[in-house]
Protein backbone atom coordinates (compact mmCIF):
# COMPACT_ATOMS: atom_id res chain seq x y z
CA UNK A 1 0.00 0.00 0.00
CA UNK A 2 1.23 3.54 -0.88
CA UNK A 3 0.33 6.68 0.73
CA UNK A 4 -3.27 8.06 0.09
CA UNK A 5 -1.55 11.41 -0.64
CA UNK A 6 1.62 11.31 -1.35
CA UNK A 7 1.85 14.64 -2.95
CA UNK A 8 1.91 16.27 0.68
CA UNK A 9 5.38 14.37 1.38
CA UNK A 10 8.66 15.61 -0.32
CA UNK A 11 12.25 14.31 0.20
CA UNK A 12 15.31 16.59 1.32
CA UNK A 13 16.26 15.74 -2.80
CA UNK A 14 13.19 17.26 -3.78
CA UNK A 15 13.86 20.46 -1.61
CA UNK A 16 17.62 21.02 -2.59
CA UNK A 17 16.21 20.86 -6.25
CA UNK A 18 13.65 23.46 -5.80
CA UNK A 19 15.64 26.08 -3.99
CA UNK A 20 14.88 28.56 -6.89
CA UNK A 21 12.00 27.84 -8.00
CA UNK A 22 9.39 30.80 -7.44
CA UNK A 23 6.41 28.83 -7.46
CA UNK A 24 7.64 26.78 -4.27
CA UNK A 25 8.30 28.88 -0.62
CA UNK A 26 10.29 26.57 1.73
CA UNK A 27 9.27 27.84 5.41
CA UNK A 28 10.89 26.38 8.57
CA UNK A 29 8.67 25.89 12.20
CA UNK A 30 10.49 25.02 14.77
CA UNK A 31 10.00 24.22 18.56
CA UNK A 32 12.84 26.46 19.19
CA UNK A 33 11.84 29.41 17.78
CA UNK A 34 16.20 30.23 18.05
CA UNK A 35 16.80 27.19 15.52
CA UNK A 36 16.26 29.13 12.41
CA UNK A 37 18.83 31.92 13.22
CA UNK A 38 21.81 29.11 13.66
CA UNK A 39 21.24 28.57 9.85
CA UNK A 40 18.09 26.84 7.95
CA UNK A 41 17.56 25.96 4.37
CA UNK A 42 18.84 28.23 1.49
CA UNK A 43 15.61 31.02 1.30
CA UNK A 44 13.24 29.35 3.09
CA UNK A 45 11.41 31.89 5.67
CA UNK A 46 11.15 31.26 9.45
CA UNK A 47 8.00 31.17 10.98
CA UNK A 48 7.86 31.89 14.77
CA UNK A 49 5.00 29.57 16.06
CA UNK A 50 4.70 31.56 19.28
CA UNK A 51 3.71 35.03 17.63
CA UNK A 52 2.99 33.75 13.92
CA UNK A 53 1.04 30.88 14.64
CA UNK A 54 -1.38 31.28 17.15
CA UNK A 55 -3.85 34.32 18.35
CA UNK A 56 -1.30 36.25 21.48
CA UNK A 57 -4.53 37.46 23.04
CA UNK A 58 -6.95 34.45 22.89
CA UNK A 59 -5.78 30.99 23.23
CA UNK A 60 -6.67 30.09 19.25
CA UNK A 61 -5.34 29.53 15.97
CA UNK A 62 -4.08 32.24 13.83
CA UNK A 63 -6.70 34.78 13.18
CA UNK A 64 -7.55 34.36 8.99
CA UNK A 65 -6.10 38.28 8.53
CA UNK A 66 -2.73 37.87 10.22
CA UNK A 67 -1.86 34.34 8.68
CA UNK A 68 -3.17 36.42 5.44
CA UNK A 69 -0.52 38.81 6.00
CA UNK A 70 1.78 36.50 7.04
CA UNK A 71 2.09 34.51 3.69
CA UNK A 72 1.93 37.60 1.98
CA UNK A 73 4.63 38.84 3.69
CA UNK A 74 6.88 35.38 3.01
CA UNK A 75 5.88 36.31 -0.78
CA UNK A 76 2.88 33.31 -0.90
CA UNK A 77 0.02 33.63 -3.13
CA UNK A 78 -2.55 30.78 -3.39
CA UNK A 79 -1.06 29.30 -6.08
CA UNK A 80 2.48 28.55 -4.31
CA UNK A 81 3.76 25.52 -3.05
CA UNK A 82 4.42 25.37 0.56
CA UNK A 83 7.33 23.14 1.81
CA UNK A 84 7.22 22.85 5.62
CA UNK A 85 9.73 21.97 7.37
CA UNK A 86 11.03 21.88 11.31
CA UNK A 87 13.02 20.47 14.61
CA UNK A 88 11.88 17.66 16.63
CA UNK A 89 10.26 15.66 13.77
CA UNK A 90 8.42 18.12 12.00
CA UNK A 91 5.89 19.10 14.84
CA UNK A 92 5.14 22.53 14.35
CA UNK A 93 5.65 22.30 10.67
CA UNK A 94 2.56 19.86 10.89
CA UNK A 95 0.91 21.95 13.07
CA UNK A 96 1.52 25.14 10.26
CA UNK A 97 0.14 22.27 7.81
CA UNK A 98 -2.80 21.83 9.89
CA UNK A 99 -3.72 25.62 10.35
CA UNK A 100 -3.02 26.06 6.48
CA UNK A 101 -5.12 23.63 5.01
CA UNK A 102 -7.46 24.31 7.58
CA UNK A 103 -7.32 27.55 5.85
CA UNK A 104 -7.41 26.16 2.74
CA UNK A 105 -4.60 26.64 0.73
CA UNK A 106 -4.35 23.87 -1.81
CA UNK A 107 -0.60 22.76 -2.01
CA UNK A 108 1.03 22.41 0.90
CA UNK A 109 3.72 19.89 1.88
CA UNK A 110 6.30 18.48 4.17
CA UNK A 111 9.94 17.79 3.85
CA UNK A 112 10.13 14.51 5.47
CA UNK A 113 12.70 14.01 7.89
CA UNK A 114 12.65 17.73 8.92
CA UNK A 115 15.85 19.77 9.73
CA UNK A 116 17.74 17.27 11.35
CA UNK A 117 17.87 14.97 8.43
CA UNK A 118 18.74 17.74 6.27
CA UNK A 119 21.53 18.63 8.37
CA UNK A 120 22.56 14.97 8.95
CA UNK A 121 22.93 14.91 4.93
CA UNK A 122 25.65 17.86 5.52
CA UNK A 123 23.15 20.10 3.71
CA UNK A 124 23.82 23.67 2.92
CA UNK A 125 22.55 26.04 5.55
CA UNK A 126 22.01 29.50 5.58
CA UNK A 127 22.38 32.01 8.37
CA UNK A 128 21.25 35.24 6.78
CA UNK A 129 17.32 35.62 7.10
CA UNK A 130 15.34 35.15 3.80
CA UNK A 131 13.43 37.94 1.93
CA UNK A 132 11.05 37.81 -0.86
CA UNK A 133 9.28 40.31 -2.73
CA UNK A 134 5.37 40.63 -0.61
CA UNK A 135 2.34 39.46 -2.54
CA UNK A 136 -1.69 40.29 -1.39
CA UNK A 137 -2.41 36.94 0.28
CA UNK A 138 -6.70 37.04 0.26
CA UNK A 139 -8.11 36.85 3.90
CA UNK A 140 -9.10 32.75 4.14
CA UNK A 141 -12.33 31.46 5.52
CA UNK A 142 -11.44 28.65 7.90
CA UNK A 143 -12.42 24.85 7.35
CA UNK A 144 -14.01 24.03 11.10
CA UNK A 145 -14.25 20.32 10.01
CA UNK A 146 -10.62 19.65 10.64
CA UNK A 147 -10.56 21.10 14.04
CA UNK A 148 -11.97 19.54 17.30
CA UNK A 149 -13.66 22.07 20.33
CA UNK A 150 -13.93 20.79 24.31
CA UNK A 151 -17.86 20.13 23.20
CA UNK A 152 -17.05 18.13 20.27
CA UNK A 153 -14.28 15.95 22.61
CA UNK A 154 -17.02 15.38 25.04
CA UNK A 155 -19.65 14.20 22.99
CA UNK A 156 -17.57 11.88 21.82
CA UNK A 157 -16.21 10.72 24.88
CA UNK A 158 -19.98 9.96 26.12
CA UNK A 159 -21.62 8.81 23.02
CA UNK A 160 -18.23 6.76 22.07
CA UNK A 161 -18.78 8.11 18.83
CA UNK A 162 -15.05 8.77 17.76
CA UNK A 163 -11.70 6.94 18.20
CA UNK A 164 -9.56 9.14 20.64
CA UNK A 165 -6.15 9.04 20.35
CA UNK A 166 -3.85 10.44 22.70
CA UNK A 167 -0.38 10.77 21.07
CA UNK A 168 1.89 11.71 24.32
CA UNK A 169 4.11 9.28 25.41
CA UNK A 170 3.02 6.56 27.78
CA UNK A 171 4.50 8.20 31.18
CA UNK A 172 1.95 11.38 30.12
CA UNK A 173 -0.80 9.20 29.56
CA UNK A 174 -0.53 7.63 32.37
CA UNK A 175 -0.40 10.20 34.54
CA UNK A 176 3.29 9.45 35.64
CA UNK A 177 4.38 13.12 34.52
CA UNK A 178 2.00 16.31 33.37
CA UNK A 179 4.74 17.38 30.31
CA UNK A 180 7.15 15.93 28.36
CA UNK A 181 10.49 15.77 30.17
CA UNK A 182 12.17 19.10 30.72
CA UNK A 183 9.38 21.01 29.60
CA UNK A 184 7.17 22.84 31.79
CA UNK A 185 3.40 21.74 33.60
CA UNK A 186 0.57 22.81 31.62
CA UNK A 187 -2.33 21.21 33.38
CA UNK A 188 -3.80 20.39 37.13
CA UNK A 189 -4.17 16.03 36.85
CA UNK A 190 -2.17 13.62 34.76
CA UNK A 191 -3.86 11.18 32.52
CA UNK A 192 -5.65 10.79 29.67
CA UNK A 193 -9.22 11.16 28.34
CA UNK A 194 -11.41 8.52 29.27
CA UNK A 195 -11.52 5.77 26.19
CA UNK A 196 -8.61 7.30 24.43
CA UNK A 197 -5.82 5.30 22.92
CA UNK A 198 -2.52 5.89 23.65
CA UNK A 199 -0.69 5.71 20.19
CA UNK A 200 2.84 7.98 20.65
CA UNK A 201 3.24 10.43 17.68
CA UNK A 202 6.74 8.71 17.99
CA UNK A 203 5.55 5.13 16.60
CA UNK A 204 4.88 7.22 13.25
CA UNK A 205 8.47 7.72 12.54
CA UNK A 206 11.44 6.12 11.78
CA UNK A 207 14.51 6.41 13.50
CA UNK A 208 15.65 9.50 11.02
CA UNK A 209 12.48 11.45 11.51
CA UNK A 210 11.21 10.16 8.20
CA UNK A 211 7.58 8.97 8.25
CA UNK A 212 7.03 5.21 8.49
CA UNK A 213 5.88 3.20 5.50
CA UNK A 214 1.71 3.01 5.09
CA UNK A 215 1.77 -0.52 5.86
CA UNK A 216 3.53 0.19 8.96
CA UNK A 217 1.14 3.11 9.97
CA UNK A 218 -1.71 1.30 8.98
CA UNK A 219 -0.69 -1.56 11.49
CA UNK A 220 -0.07 1.06 14.27
CA UNK A 221 -3.28 2.86 14.09
CA UNK A 222 -5.70 -0.28 13.10
CA UNK A 223 -3.86 -2.44 15.55
CA UNK A 224 -5.28 -0.04 18.39
CA UNK A 225 -8.42 -0.05 16.97
CA UNK A 226 -8.42 3.35 15.33
CA UNK A 227 -9.75 2.71 12.13
CA UNK A 228 -11.25 4.57 8.96
CA UNK A 229 -14.83 4.56 8.73
CA UNK A 230 -15.16 6.17 11.77
CA UNK A 231 -14.35 9.73 13.16
CA UNK A 232 -10.72 9.99 15.01
CA UNK A 233 -9.73 12.74 17.27
CA UNK A 234 -6.32 13.25 18.01
CA UNK A 235 -5.08 15.25 20.67
CA UNK A 236 -1.41 15.80 23.05
CA UNK A 237 -0.60 18.42 25.79
CA UNK A 238 -1.38 22.10 23.11
CA UNK A 239 -2.11 20.26 19.84
CA UNK A 240 0.95 20.02 17.88
CA UNK A 241 2.44 16.67 18.06
CA UNK A 242 -1.20 15.88 17.43
CA UNK A 243 -1.12 17.72 14.02
CA UNK A 244 1.79 15.29 13.39
CA UNK A 245 -0.85 12.33 13.95
CA UNK A 246 -3.63 14.08 12.36
CA UNK A 247 -1.48 14.71 9.55
CA UNK A 248 -0.35 10.78 9.16
CA UNK A 249 -4.18 9.58 9.89
CA UNK A 250 -5.75 12.18 7.09
CA UNK A 251 -3.13 12.75 4.51
CA UNK A 252 -0.92 9.61 4.52
CA UNK A 253 -3.64 6.80 5.36
CA UNK A 254 -6.19 9.00 4.20
CA UNK A 255 -8.78 8.37 6.70
CA UNK A 256 -11.71 10.70 6.46
CA UNK A 257 -12.56 12.57 9.19
CA UNK A 258 -9.88 13.28 11.32
CA UNK A 259 -9.68 16.36 13.67
CA UNK A 260 -7.17 17.86 15.86
CA UNK A 261 -8.56 18.75 19.16
CA UNK A 262 -5.86 21.67 19.66
CA UNK A 263 -7.22 22.33 23.54
CA UNK A 264 -5.30 18.81 24.62
CA UNK A 265 -4.46 18.11 27.71
CA UNK A 266 -3.71 21.53 28.95
CA UNK A 267 -7.31 22.09 28.26
CA UNK A 268 -8.52 18.86 29.37
CA UNK A 269 -6.37 18.13 32.20
CA UNK A 270 -7.24 21.79 33.82
CA UNK A 271 -10.75 21.45 33.50
CA UNK A 272 -13.02 21.09 37.19
CA UNK A 273 -14.69 17.64 37.04
CA UNK A 274 -13.49 16.16 33.99
CA UNK A 275 -13.27 12.39 33.86
CA UNK A 276 -9.68 11.52 33.80
CA UNK A 277 -8.27 7.82 33.28
CA UNK A 278 -5.10 6.76 34.99
CA UNK B 1 24.12 35.13 0.53
CA UNK B 2 25.87 33.04 3.03
CA UNK B 3 25.32 29.47 2.32
CA UNK B 4 27.79 27.29 4.67
CA UNK B 5 27.87 23.37 5.37
CA UNK B 6 27.24 21.43 8.58
CA UNK B 7 30.15 19.73 9.28
CA UNK B 8 31.97 17.16 11.99
CA UNK B 9 28.27 15.81 12.90
CA UNK B 10 28.27 14.22 15.97
CA UNK B 11 25.27 12.13 17.78
CA UNK B 12 25.29 10.27 20.87
CA UNK B 13 22.87 8.96 23.55
CA UNK B 14 23.10 9.00 27.33
CA UNK B 15 21.33 9.67 30.59
CA UNK B 16 20.79 13.01 32.20
CA UNK B 17 19.19 13.48 35.48
CA UNK B 18 17.57 9.97 34.97
CA UNK B 19 15.79 10.77 31.31
CA UNK B 20 17.33 9.19 28.41
CA UNK B 21 18.08 11.79 25.56
CA UNK B 22 19.92 12.71 22.40
CA UNK B 23 22.86 14.67 22.47
CA UNK B 24 23.87 15.86 18.88
CA UNK B 25 26.46 18.09 17.48
CA UNK B 26 28.01 19.70 14.38
CA UNK B 27 29.96 22.81 13.36
CA UNK B 28 28.69 25.24 10.82
CA UNK B 29 31.31 27.66 9.90
CA UNK B 30 33.14 28.64 13.07
CA UNK B 31 30.76 27.93 15.61
CA UNK B 32 29.88 24.35 17.14
CA UNK B 33 26.04 24.31 18.02
CA UNK B 34 24.76 21.30 20.24
CA UNK B 35 20.81 20.29 20.77
CA UNK B 36 19.80 17.75 23.41
CA UNK B 37 16.68 16.23 22.78
CA UNK B 38 14.53 14.06 24.93
CA UNK B 39 14.38 10.55 23.42
CA UNK B 40 10.80 10.05 24.09
CA UNK B 41 8.51 11.63 23.52
CA UNK B 42 11.32 13.93 21.19
CA UNK B 43 11.25 17.73 22.50
CA UNK B 44 14.41 19.73 22.14
CA UNK B 45 15.31 20.14 26.03
CA UNK B 46 18.61 21.92 26.03
CA UNK B 47 20.30 24.32 22.84
CA UNK B 48 23.92 25.64 22.82
CA UNK B 49 26.71 26.77 20.58
CA UNK B 50 30.57 27.32 21.72
CA UNK B 51 33.93 27.46 19.89
CA UNK B 52 34.62 24.09 20.50
CA UNK B 53 32.54 20.79 20.52
CA UNK B 54 33.21 20.15 23.73
CA UNK B 55 31.93 23.97 25.25
CA UNK B 56 29.31 23.81 22.98
CA UNK B 57 27.85 20.21 24.88
CA UNK B 58 29.15 21.18 28.16
CA UNK B 59 26.57 24.26 28.17
CA UNK B 60 23.97 22.02 26.77
CA UNK B 61 24.41 19.73 28.73
CA UNK B 62 24.22 21.92 32.04
CA UNK B 63 20.87 23.53 31.08
CA UNK B 64 19.43 19.86 29.92
CA UNK B 65 20.63 18.91 33.42
CA UNK B 66 18.58 21.75 35.18
CA UNK B 67 15.33 21.13 33.44
CA UNK B 68 15.20 17.45 33.24
CA UNK B 69 15.86 17.54 37.03
CA UNK B 70 12.97 19.36 37.66
CA UNK B 71 10.35 17.09 35.81
CA UNK B 72 8.44 15.24 38.78
CA UNK B 73 7.20 11.67 38.62
CA UNK B 74 4.51 10.58 39.91
CA UNK B 75 3.46 7.60 42.42
CA UNK B 76 0.49 5.59 40.53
Amino acid sequence: MSYAAPEVLVDTDWVANHLDDPDVRVAEVDVDTSAYDQGHVPGAVGWNWTTQLCDTVVRDVTPPGELAMLLGESGISPDTTIVLYGDNNNWFAAWAFWQLKMYGHDDVRIMDGGRAKWIAEGRELSTEAASHSGTAYPVPEADRSLRSFLPEVQEAVEAHSAGLVDVRSPAEFTGEILAPPGLPETCQRGGHIPGAANIPWGKAVNEDGTFRTADELIELYEGAGITRGRPVITYCRIGERSSHSWFVLKYLLGYDDVRNYDGSWTEWGNLVGAPVER
Amino acid sequence: MSNLTPEDRSERRLDVAGWPVRVCSYRLGDTYFCTIDNVDPGARVARSRGATREEAEKLALQRAEERLAATRRRAG
